[in-house]
């Protein structure tokens, strides 16, 4: 296991942002953090790199313990934090040298990897002008290269594409994908479904400080949902008799509509059709991790 | 957890990366501050001023002026530059996820601060040499007096930025607190002929009082016992604060 959280427990005073977590991150999949905000996701990311420590349990990296070899971790991880940490006043080639010596690089070896990872993000274009010119995509380009000037065999990223534009997020999942292909272990935090679904080997969902479910994301919908799903607009007498006589998987109700579950739904469709007529405002979709985290925790994952 | 200093160097290099690109604006006003002042209290005062101390009122000024400059460069450094790092710019966050520790965060910072100090101190000293009230070469044993004036400002002055809430405390600590010293820690005028010997012991708290004792024996020539107390005094208040300090850097960039 590249990190290990056993009965992970973390109090601000009085307040319990993490409460009895375990965690086990495989090497080289891509691990995905979800939760609400005030999860606790920041804080246990915080706990892996040792930065914040643990009230009670163990945090272990590369079968390390962080509490007390925490320089000898961090020299082998990268970690984008959630915030953009950039200078703004110098280039992107200047802030790269920077973080580079918190790593201990010298030259020549400083910059033939400034070079590598400007040309993995495809941040040559305007390696020496001021950063403080950038748009927020090179930004936060930028800013995952800083994180892997060590070369780190775990990349922690804190919710990477928070308020990107849709090419942006595209470009920085193909970047996370090449990385995994060479073998880093990446973990990351989102609150983003389909970032989640389309990055992420696995995914554990956190709910006030605890994991409530921790699979891939197909067998976290095979397990609690199904892999379809209808939505239509109904009360809760049509749902009551709809789900006796349909009998789906599972079912949600959000305000209004009502989320039906079936791995064929063929039938439910054919009835709620005869049922409703074109009332109601059908959807078929297929099932996601959206649906499962308000299965399992009974709130919206974007926190609405 | 000790201190790696290569990592403490490479938070130096950190602000040293920034320094460099504004050099030329830092050092200007340090130029010309010295200038202003000995020319205003120097040359003008000192025309009403015939002795101070047994010397010239130049004379006396200049050595005391060197620490004061010292003093302001550490000064400025680790409080509102410090501050802006910590809580707007989250430098320290980001070095955090690298293999630099709270304690080489500490070092590098006071080891820049205490750089800063030696070229507002080491300027000065230029000047007044250039224009001829730094008596050469004796003098020159005031220089590795600016660091060590440099050291003991950027400890105190430290140990106050980590321990503040917000950023308007530091009016207090430059007025409150800097400004006194300036006016009354011996740079002026002889302490030890304006007070009576147990007030005279009292002022031996004031920090700026050390350097500026050891500078003015520097550019006089007169060793004396006293210094190896001034000697004690800047590096053993310096060693208490940063110890103290150093629970305070952990406490504010770790949870």
């Amino acid at each position: 296991m590249i990190v290990e959280l056993a009965n992970v427990a973390k109090h601000f005073g009085t307040r319990v942002a993490v409460d009895h977590l375990d965690l086990a991150v495989p090497a080289g999949i891509c691990f995905g953090l979800l939760g609400p905000n005030g999860a606790g996701k920041t804080t246990t990311l915080r706990m892996i790199y040792g930065v914040t420590r643990p009230t009670t349990g163990s945090v272990r990296v590369f079968g390390l313990d962080v509490t007390h070899e925490s320089r000898a971790v961090r020299a082998r991880i990268g970690v984008t934090l959630q915030e953009n940490v950039l200078i703004d006043a110098i280039s992107p080639v200047e802030n790269l040298r920077v973080f580079g010596r918190y790593h201990l690089l010298r030259e020549p070896a400083l910059s033939r990897r400034i070079d590598e990872v400007l040309d993995f993000l495809e941040l040559r274009s305007h390696a020496s002008v001021p950063v403080k010119s950038l748009s927020g995509g090179f930004r936060r380009r930028l800013a995952v290269a800083l994180s892997l000037m060590n070369e780190p065999e775990l990349l922690v990223l804190d919710e990477p594409t928070t308020g990107l534009d849709p090419a942006v997020r595209l470009a920085l999942w193909s970047r996370v994908r090449a990385l995994q292909a060479r073998g880093t272990t990446v973990l990351l935090t989102t609150h983003y479904m389909d970032e989640a679904q389309r990055l992420c080997d696995r995914v554990a969902i956190i709910a006030g400080g605890r994991v409530v479910a921790d699979a891939s994301p197909d067998a976290l919908i095979r397990q609690h949902l199904a892999a379809e799903a209808v939505e239509v607009d109904c009360t809760r007498d049509e749902e009551t008799s709809l789900v006796r006589t349909l009998r789906p998987r599972a079912q949600l109700r959000v305000g209004g509509r009502v989320i039906l579950f079936a791995d064929d739904v063929a039938a439910l469709v054919a009835e709620i059709r005869r049922s409703h007529g074109d009332h109601g405002r059908l959807v078929v979709r297929p099932a996601n991790l959206e649906d499962v985290f308000l299965a399992l925790t009974g709130t919206s994952l974007e926190g609405s | 957890m000790t201190v790696s200093w290569p990592h403490a160097l490479a938070v130096w290099r950190r602000n040293a990366t920034m320094y460099r690109r504004t050099w030329w604006l830092n050092i200007l006003p340090n130029f010309f501050e010295p200038v202003f002042y000995l020319v205003s209290i120097g040359i003008g005062v000192g025309a009403y001023v015939s002795q101070m101390g047994g010397m010239p009122y130049i004379a006396f000024l200049a050595p005391g002026l060197v620490c004061v400059a010292a003093m302001n460069g550490a000064s400025f450094e680790v409080t509102y530059n410090i501050y802006v790092r910590l809580t707007f710019e989250k430098a320290y966050d980001a070095m955090l996820t690298t293999p630099v520790e709270p304690d080489d965060v500490l070092a590098g910072e006071v080891l820049w601060a205490v750089t800063r100090a030696s070229i507002y101190g080491g300027t000065f000293f230029l000047v007044i040499a250039a224009a001829g009230l730094a008596p050469l070469p004796r003098a020159l044993l005031a220089v590795p007096i600016v660091p060590l004036a440099g050291l003991l400002f950027a400890a105190i002055g430290v140990a106050f930025s980590l321990r503040i809430p917000t950023l308007d405390l530091f009016s207090f600590y430059f007025t409150l607190f800097l400004t006194p010293l300036f006016l009354f820690a011996d740079v002026f005028f002889p302490l030890e002929e304006r007070l009576s010997p147990g007030w005279l012991r009292v002022a031996e708290a004031l920090p700026l009082l050390h350097p500026v004792r050891l500078a003015r024996a520097a550019f006089r020539g007169a060793p004396a016992p006293i210094l190896v107390w001034d000697v004690v005094y800047i590096l053993g208040v310096s060693a208490l604060l940063l110890a103290w300090a150093r629970r305070g850097v952990r406490r504010r960039l770790t949870s």
